[in-house]
């Protein structure tokens, strides 16, 4: 077993000396986008290949998960990725994000002051911000009985008779996670296994009722009325007032998380400085502004107000009513031991 | 015959013949079933790529703006490019590889040579699935960045069989006495192999290049688990539009690749039967 | 085989004809079986070990931590407290793949069967036409295909409409996302499989022996029975296994037309590679999906050396 182990380490290593100087060759002037879909304004990308001379292309990815599986596999050759502070935070634990001192660039001075630091990146080194909003829910008055929903998890996870396979659910783990633990009064970083049976049997109780689980095309989903609630993103949920004027975006009151997305660079990206100067880029107030107008969620970049669209501010969903304030739940960092509990859950959920 | 059943048919008077060989009842109805359900997907999926409306079932009227949208998109265009790209350079070596060992392997004999064949065969046997996941895991191991190298490689393999298969069988179907007439007018083992050996392979290696072409055009289980940045191809675009929704501009790159790939295999088979004439 | 004299020239002694011969092999033959064994048998022998390694709770491959867990989670589960308890979720869906395999290889039979009948029974110069026919649609896009049946079994896709046009239902089927759209993309993508095996063996049925059959007064039943059925036998054999295998370890049509509910083997394992990133268990479930599809071939070769048997009798 050991000599066979040996041969087979010993064959793929000197194979991988030979293809790793081939495959890491790549052309100049490119820049390798891996992205949520839907999640930039393809305009700006060509605004960005115009100033910059870089030819970006985008591929997308339909989770963090799926993120971060693939920079476990190698990277795949990305150069720049968006994740959210929990995989952010296991990438640099696992040395699978560069170094890029995003605090010494150019630009970082237009990072609004809250957002210049960030748990898991306490100094901004490896990340810097790119869209920021809330996880909660939007449901069609047209489709629901009595045409108003309470503003609670309940009505996601213990659906009305009548909405009983006319839901869907975000299909991240973290979101999922955060509003069952919401629901069922557990702290996000619990240890306890028995804590974590309850989160879990409330998702399992929940699943059969659930149309879907997906992170892709939510906002379709609820604009052609396929369902009638979906677990969403607030800048999602703003998009689908565009074709829908009259759904509603709930902030639940046992909690609604608060997230951050950030703007990383994978340890082997093969166009670093392109990523850099991108990263960089991103950081000017008309581009962040562009980013917001398309996705619906804000920015963290100063002076990026004037250039953002009239629908935006006069939103709720987008601009949060003050009185929503003390229901947001912000960022925690949890052991690794939470960690492993809640994809642990997330697998038994999944399977 | 026809006395023994004329005999037999004065034997059992009033018995009649229950069919005949050529007309079964029923057969014609459950071919009709079979190519209604091949065809009619199709079909359907052709005639909505004409809709104008957006909402892709309700049918408002002929259009042929999706086509332009994704003649136009520069995301399509590109994994095209790719697809092609990788068709051509897997094909190629794929064929290669397997010309040289098809030629040795048909006019040797040595032990453990059924056991090569079935090494050369072994891309078929394992399920794609697997053969995907272990390249993945192959090439992570290795530290070796997923592209279009590694896609380029893993296609390579597997299309080997296919390449494979179709020369040996035409090398197997070769005349020996034709080799020997050349050893007999003194040719040397070279010219023996540009003059005889390979013009007479030629519609093997043909159609398995063209073979090759196809499933490598075709794949998408090994791309997607092999492939990163830049070798995105056209089933991995398109699975991920799929992924988003149904979509007017899917049926219409859709329909192009149906059209491309119909296409292409009526030229091969033209091709082929030229070959099998000359 | 016969030009090896050939390619030795005539006064070359034994040994550097031998040393040749070697050299030739190395150079035609390894290549190709070089290629093979590197970027195949490798990476599967790579795929075994890792079968036998743990994870950490982030998803990366722990080196050198022999263990069996990843085999033992095929029937046991991990509770949140570390306890085992049996589970077969797995299983189920192992289950599911085998069953979901064999109702497509049976339906494709159903279909296929007189549809290869009915091309074998035709005129010779419509063959080759009919062929074209059946095969068209396997050289068109896996994906595409699948995605056709996408827009004919969705909630408001054609099929839907057109019932709830002329009034049958009101309420739209639930079609897609199931295992009925599972098995219906699945006979759709391999039938092809399945029709040609059992034609050429019925094209190789001289005709005349049909007739005799009726001229004996051989019932219908009868003729199917003894001459019909046991001539195609070996093409149902081949067709059923090239059915039966590659839909064991379908990938895309479950991914498509099953939703994320409609597992199939070859979905866990991909999933295992992707989201769930839990290599070992994957790789050992890799394995799994193996060893099913080497039992088949297996049975395959038993079977049909004997159906072979059977018609030289």
């Amino acid at each position: 077993m050991i000599r066979v182990s040996k041969w087979v380490l010993g064959l793929t290593a000197a194979v991988g000396l030979t293809l790793s100087s081939a495959g890491s060759a790549s052309a100049d002037g490119e820049l390798h986008l891996y992205n949520w879909s839907n999640y930039f304004p393809p305009e700006l990308l060509e605004k960005f290949e115009k100033e910059t001379g870089i030819k970006p292309t985008m591929d997308n990815y339909a989770s963090e998960e799926d993120l971060l599986a693939k920079l476990q596999a190698g990277g795949g050759g990305y150069d720049v990725i968006f994740p959210g502070p929990t995989t952010l935070g296991t990438m640099i634990q696992k040395g699978l994000v560069a170094d890029i001192q995003v605090n010494k660039m150019e630009n970082f001075k237009n990072v609004l002051g809250p957002f210049q630091t960030l748990s898991v990146d306490p100094d901004r080194s490896y990340s810097a911000p790119y869209m920021w909003g809330t996880t909660g829910f939007t449901y069609d008055p047209a489709m629901v009985p009595g045409g108003k929903l309470e503003e609670s998890w309940g009505e996601l996870f213990k659906p009305k008779d009548e909405l009983k396979g006319n839901i869907a659910m975000l299909n991240e783990m973290s979101d999922v996670w955060n509003a069952a633990a919401y629901y069922t009064g557990v702290s996000k970083c619990t240890e306890d296994p028995k804590e974590a049976q309850k989160i879990l049997d409330v998702l399992m109780a929940q699943k059969p009722f659930v149309k879907v689980y997906s992170n892709d095309g939510t906002i379709d989903r609820m604009s052609a009325g396929e369902v009638a609630v979906h677990m969403q993103w607030n800048g999602a949920a703003h998009r689908v007032k565009a074709n829908k004027p009259d759904v509603v975006y709930v902030y639940p009151k046992e909690g609604t998380t608060l997230w951050t997305d950030t703007l990383a660079v994978p340890a082997n990206a093969p166009n670093m400085e392109n990523a850099k100067t991108f990263i960089n880029w991103m950081l000017l107030p008309e581009n962040a502004a562009a980013a917001s107008n398309y996705t619906g969620y804000s920015n963290a970049i100063i002076g990026s107000g004037k250039f953002l669209s009239e629908a935006l501010s006069s939103d709720p969903a987008v601009n949060m009513p003050e009185e929503y304030a003390d229901r947001l739940s912000g960022f925690e960092i949890c052991s690794d031991a939470s960690k492993s509990l809640r994809e642990r859950v997330w697998t038994k959920l999944k399977s | 015959m026809s006395l023994v059943s004329a005999t037999i048919g004065a034997l059992t008077p009033g018995r009649k013949k229950a069919g005949d060989a050529n007309h079964w009842p029923g057969l014609a109805f459950m071919a009709c079933v079979f190519f209604a359900y091949v065809y009619l997907p199709i079909a359907v999926l052709i005639a909505l790529s004409f809709n104008e409306n957006e909402l892709v079932t309700i049918w408002t009227g002929f259009s042929l703006d999706w086509y332009i949208i994704a003649l136009q998109n520069e995301d399509m265009i590109r994994a095209a490019g790719n697809s092609l790209l990788i068709a051509c350079v897997a094909s190629f070596c794929a064929t290669a590889l397997s010309t040289l060992a098809a030629v040795q392997m048909s006019r040797d004999r040595f032990k453990g040579q059924s056991a090569m064949n079935a090494l050369v065969a072994l891309p078929l046997t394992v399920p794609e699935i697997v053969t995907a996941v272990a390249s993945l895991l192959f090439f992570a191991t290795l530290g070796v960045t997923q592209g279009l190298i590694t896609v380029m490689i893993a296609h390579t393999v597997f299309c080997i069989p296919f390449a494979y298969l179709p020369i040996r069988a035409r090398l197997e179907g070769l005349d020996p006495r034709l080799f020997e007439a050349a050893n007999d007018l003194y040719a040397t083992p070279v010219q023996t192999f540009r003059r005889v050996t390979l013009p007479l392979m030629m519609p093997g290696i043909l159609s398995g290049a063209v073979l090759a072409f196809i499933i490598s055009l075709d794949d998408f289980v090994t791309t997607f688990f092999v492939g990163g940045a830049g070798s995105t191809t056209l089933p991995i675009y398109i699975f991920g539009l799929i992924r988003v929704g149904v979509s007017p501009e899917v049926n219409a790159i859709s329909s192009i690749m149906l059209l491309v790939s119909v296409a292409m295999v009526s030229i091969s088979l033209l091709l082929g039967r030229g070959h099998e004439r000359g | 085989m016969t030009i090896i004299d050939s390619t030795a020239a005539p006064v070359a002694g034994y040994d550097s004809r031998k040393r040749n011969l070697r050299r030739q092999r190395l150079l035609l033959i390894g290549p190709a079986v070089g290629a093979i064994t590197i970027f195949m048998v490798a990476p599967l022998l790579l795929m075994a070990w890792i079968s036998i390694q743990t994870r950490d709770f982030s998803g990366s491959v722990v080196w050198n931590s022999y263990s069996a867990e990843a085999y033992l989670r095929f029937i046991f589960e991990r509770n949140l407290d570390d306890s085992l308890s049996l589970n077969f979720d797995y299983l189920l869906i192992i289950w599911r793949s085998l069953w979901l395999a064999a109702i497509t290889t049976g339906l494709s039979l159903l279909v296929g069967f007189p549809t290869a009948m009915f091309m074998a029974t035709r005129p010779k110069k419509w063959r080759p036409a009919l062929v074209f026919l059946v095969t068209v649609p396997f050289w068109t896009n896996l994906l595409v295909r699948n995605y056709a049946w996408i827009l004919l079994l969705r909630d408001h896709g054609t099929i839907n409409s057109a019932l709830m046009g002329i009034g049958i239902i009101n309420e739209p089927l639930p079609l897609l996302h199931n295992s009925f759209a599972v098995s219906v993309g699945l006979t759709y993508s391999f039938l092809p499989f399945m029709v040609l095996p059992i034609y050429s063996s019925l094209e190789k049925l001289d005709m005349r022996m049909v007739e005799a059959s009726f001229d004996l007064y051989a019932t219908r039943l009868q003729t199917l029975r003894r001459i019909i059925f046991p001539a195609a036998m070996p093409g149902v054999v081949a067709g059923a296994i090239l059915v039966f295998v590659p839909c064991l370890g379908s990938y895309v049509t479950p991914e498509l037309l099953g939703g994320g509910k409609t597992m199939m083997i070859g979905n866990l394992i991909g999933l295992q590679f992707g989201a769930a990133r839990n290599w070992p268990f994957g790789a050992a479930l890799g394995f799994g999906l193996l060893a099913m599809v080497l039992l088949a071939m297996t049975f395959y070769a038993l079977k049909s050396g004997k159906s072979k048997q059977g018609i030289s009798l």
